[in-house]
């Protein structure tokens, strides 16, 4: 087998010269963090995307063209619906597998945007976007903008009542543009609203053809550019801003990152199969002079819909031949500022620090110790919180058995004030724990054991897997010792004796602790550590 | 130390479970005797060693893992040619690469080497020597280029043209219809008579007081533009504005249906209080004096349209609406409000 694979790698070698290249990657050295995983999970949510999305091509029909229904589902026998919808409601109801794969589409789509948001938000908060690391972050924003956009494209395709109100809505975003917004919206729509059956097929190469092939150049850039400035870590024993500490790439990474793809994929399945999203045989085929209650867009729109909701009622008229409309304010200039504000961050924050401009910076702030940055991040986070819940007002006011107008004030007043007192709430926060060093970071605890005689002790628990307490200290990889003439990592100081006693021995003399117990990974509090 | 029985079993986990990493490689003396060697793979690295106690237990576990991987999968196709049920597929095909993603990364986490490793991180600019040679080349070829510089702007030249005239194909193309004052008019014209989306026309006695109907002009039903959500708010006529005293035969009032902030049919229909309620974003509009916006985002009062019962029964439109429906757009100005109504359209 392993043969095999060398040969393989020969024959490749002698027509491409790809071993150099290769070993080094094999041996690249990624950090371990829970919240680098973050970004991963987004990108594995764009693969699931891609391969359901094939699948659900198989079978939609990007047209508008009408026709009367007659299929399986009893309901809408003899409605005149869209070929659009038709399709839908056929892979749903009709094609095998169909309902799981459009499900897990919808919910691969909704989780792959929260990653991102959640991923740049990891990526604010500990300032890894700052130089060298500019580039990538607006690559990143790049994207994060065509996933909103190709996500609202998805979602209006089925041509069903929900998403043909968002559209009209969209129509009337345009529409609000000042100077080019009605020339644009006519242009994308083939004509005033709803257009000439122009706007699904045009969304449909959109949706499944030039923004993908986009965002998958981006995202090929953003991981090569990601690999070649190597990963940030946060600051730790034994590290330091020139270094890059962790597992290697081959096999640890590989196996555990392979897993990782797979356990989304699962995880999306299960809740594609279980979890019923955009039902859309039940809301009906799309027509101009329908509306249901409670419509609410997929969570990315939400703090669109919130702002347009809880925005007072601005027009502005310029010498009574020019309207700059009320849907402006809320949907278009506000996402210009959020947009711009996010892409010129690394460039303002860098003009305020007092640092070295030409400094790299490889390791990541703890949020604390950034208090200024962090109560900036944390309250904009809360003032778009706010317009997120802003969204569903009218489902609020049912709920909660209040009045629409006492929920729109609430929203109104809070929106603006909330952020200010959480932003100052976090900068306490912040400058407090930095009084407290040691907070939040994980303490070995002390266990009370009995003794058969009925004698009491304690003892300090096993090392939780995480506690970079005890570790070795960590040393190049064997080869790349070798190729650079460090010496390899020296064997342990006795002979054949060390082989019985392996872990006990060694923690004595190195402060080196035992491996650790699987069982005690899977319930790792619990156990004294080995007494001796 | 007082523990003995705790420490004795634990000390038998380690003999026991120590043979299986000592499998890889056995003989710490002899490691140690090759470590210089190419293939320096030192098992006495604590960074190499897997770093579990009892790696058998690890291997169950990930072996459970594929196991239950294989037969979930093997359960999938089954349902599938059953002729498939979405919950169970679904079910069966989480379980199946979730049987696979765990088993893996429970691999990668306790049966492969933790490091940590570490590895330098290089300087990402490069030297200033390089930099220079850079320039170097860059200015040799620049030179060549622009001894041409003629021909430079020219090429120059060529290619903006061509470009200008390229995207031509793209946005012209797409230019048709233009909007032209398509946003100003309805396709209500004197004397359309109001109908139904099946093209029922209305007759004035066919709405009882606090009823609302969806209606169209004549010959268009279902347009988006045109529809019209007629009310009768009232067994008499209503003045809701100065001016449309007769805009109201029989307490009927016509409203655009479109929202004049981001066009949404505004349909909730509130007989008690008298308003209209937008779903989309709640803007409320008093219908009983011209649907002036009281709550919400909406700016500007919903279009009325003037309606008319000429004595043979039927609803008709007095005219067109007397302004844009809908929401605001950049060419709307003041003056559109003023225009005549258009010209009758045969009745």
């Amino acid at each position: 087998m392993e043969d095999r694979g060398i040969e393989l790698a020969r024959w490749f070698d002698d027509r491409l010269g790809v071993a150099r290249i290769s070993k080094t990657a094999l041996n690249k050295i990624f950090p371990d963090h829970w919240s680098f995983l973050l970004g991963e999970i987004a990108m594995y949510s764009f693969a699931i995307i891609i391969i359901t999305g094939i699948f659900l091509t198989l079978f939609f029909v990007p047209s508008t063209k009408e026709v009367i229904y007659n299929g399986s589902y009893v309901p809408l026998r003899g409605q005149r619906v869209s070929e659009a919808y038709q399709s839908t409601v056929d892979i749903s109801l009709n094609v095998r597998a169909g309902l799981v794969m459009r499900q897990m589409h919808h919910w691969a789509a909704d989780i792959f945007a929260a990653a991102i948001v959640v991923h740049l938000c990891r990526i604010f908060f500990t300032g890894a976007f700052r130089r060298p690391r500019e580039l990538n972050y607006m690559i990143g924003l790049t994207m994060l903008i065509l996933v909103i956009v190709n996500g609202f494209i998805g979602y209006s395709l089925p041509d069903d009542q929900i998403s043909g109100a968002g559209l009209r809505i969209a129509f009337s975003i345009f529409l609000s543009i000042p100077i080019i917004g009605t020339w644009g919206a006519f242009l994308l729509w083939g004509g005033n609203f709803p257009g000439n059956g122009d706007i699904i097929p045009r969304f449909y190469s959109l949706h499944i053809l030039i923004l993908p092939a986009v965002i998958a150049g981006l995202l090929a850039a953003h991981l090569g550019i990601m690999w070649h400035q190597k990963h940030t870590d946060f600051p730790g024993k034994d590290k330091s801003n020139r270094k890059v500490v962790g597992s290697s790439f081959w096999p640890t990474y590989t196996a555990k990152t392979t897993g990782y793809f797979f356990i989304i994929f699962g995880g999306l399945a299960l809740l594609g199969g279980l979890f019923q999203i955009n039902p859309i045989w039940l809301y009906g085929s799309y027509e101009p002079y329908k509306v249901s209650y409670a419509v609410q867009p997929d969570w990315y729109m939400g703090w669109l819909d919130g702002a347009l909701r809880i925005m007072p009622a601005w027009e502005t008229q310029f010498a009574s031949r020019y309207l700059i409309s009320a849907p402006f304010y809320p949907a278009v200039l506000m996402p210009g500022i959020t947009f711009g504000l996010l892409y010129a961050w690394p460039f303002i924050e860098a003009r305020f620090r007092k640092d070295d401009k030409a400094f790299e910076h490889h390791e990541l702030d703890r949020p604390r110790d950034r208090p200024v940055r962090t109560a900036l991040g944390v309250g904009v986070l809360s003032f778009y919180v706010m317009l997120f819940l802003a969204s569903s007002t009218d489902v609020l006011a049912n709920t909660l058995r209040v009045s629409l107008n006492g929920v729109l004030w609430t929203f109104r007043i809070g929106t603006p004030t909330i952020p200010i007192v959480v932003g100052l709430a976090t900068y306490q926060i912040c400058k407090e724990l930095s009084r407290a060093p040691r907070a939040g970071l994980r303490k070995r605890s002390n266990v009370v054991v009995r003794s058969p005689e009925g004698g009491y002790a304690t003892v300090r628990a096993d090392i939780h897997p995480g506690d970079k307490e005890g570790e070795p200290p960590p040393e190049p990889l064997p080869e790349e010792a070798v190729r650079r003439g460090v010496a390899a990592p020296a064997p342990a100081g006795g002979d054949g004796e060390e082989e019985v006693g392996v872990g006990a021995e060694r923690s004595d003399a190195t402060e080196v602790p035992p491996p650790r117990r699987f069982s005690s990974l899977l319930r790792p509090w619990h156990r004294p550590a080995g007494s001796s | 130390m007082s523990t003995g029985g705790d420490d004795q079993s634990g000390s038998d986990d380690v003999s026991t479970g120590g043979e299986n990493p000592g499998g890889t490689g056995p003989g710490a003396g002899s490691g140690g005797g090759t470590a210089t060697s190419t293939t320096a793979t030192t098992v006495e690295d604590l960074r190499l060693e897997i770093p579990v106690e009892r790696p058998r237990r690890a291997e169950n576990f990930v072996a459970l893992c594929f196991t239950v991987s294989v037969l979930a999968t093997i359960g999938l196709a089954i349902t599938y040619s059953l002729g498939g049920q979405p919950q169970a597929e679904g079910a069966l095909l989480g379980l199946g690469l979730a049987g696979i993603g765990i088993g893996l990364a429970a691999w990668g986490k306790y049966l492969m080497p933790q490091g940590p490793f570490v590895e330098d991180r290089h300087e990402l600019p490069t030297t200033e020597k390089d930099k220079q040679a850079f320039g170097a080349a860059f200015s040799r070829g620049q030179v060549a280029v622009e001894r041409r510089g003629f021909l430079g702007k020219l090429l120059g030249a060529a290619i903006g043209v061509f470009s200008i005239v390229g995207i031509f194909p793209f946005i012209r193309s797409l230019y048709n219809p233009r909007p032209g004052n398509q946003l100003d008019y309805t396709q209500f014209r004197r004397g359309s008579r109001l109908v139904q989306i099946n093209g029922r026309p209305v007759m004035a006695d066919d709405v009882d007081v606090g009823g609302v109907l969806t209606v169209f002009p004549e010959g268009h039903e279902g347009d988006a533009v045109s529809q019209t959500l007629l009310i009768r708010a009232s067994s008499v006529p209503i003045t809701t504005l100065p001016g449309r005293e007769t805009w109201s035969p029989h307490g009927y009032l016509a409203y655009s249906k479109l929202c004049t902030h981001a066009g949404c049919p505004v349909s909730l229909y509130q007989q008690q209080v008298q308003q209209l309620l937008c779903p989309c974003h709640q803007s409320v509009f008093t219908i009983l004096n011209g649907a002036r916006p009281i709550f919400g985002p909406a700016p500007r009062l919903i279009p009325q349209l003037p309606i008319m019962d000429n004595g043979d029964g039927f609803l008709r439109a007095q005219s067109d609406y007397q302004e844009p429906v809908g929401p605001g757009y950049w060419e709307r100005n003041t003056s559109t409000t003023l225009n005549p109504p258009k010209k009758a359209a045969g009745q």
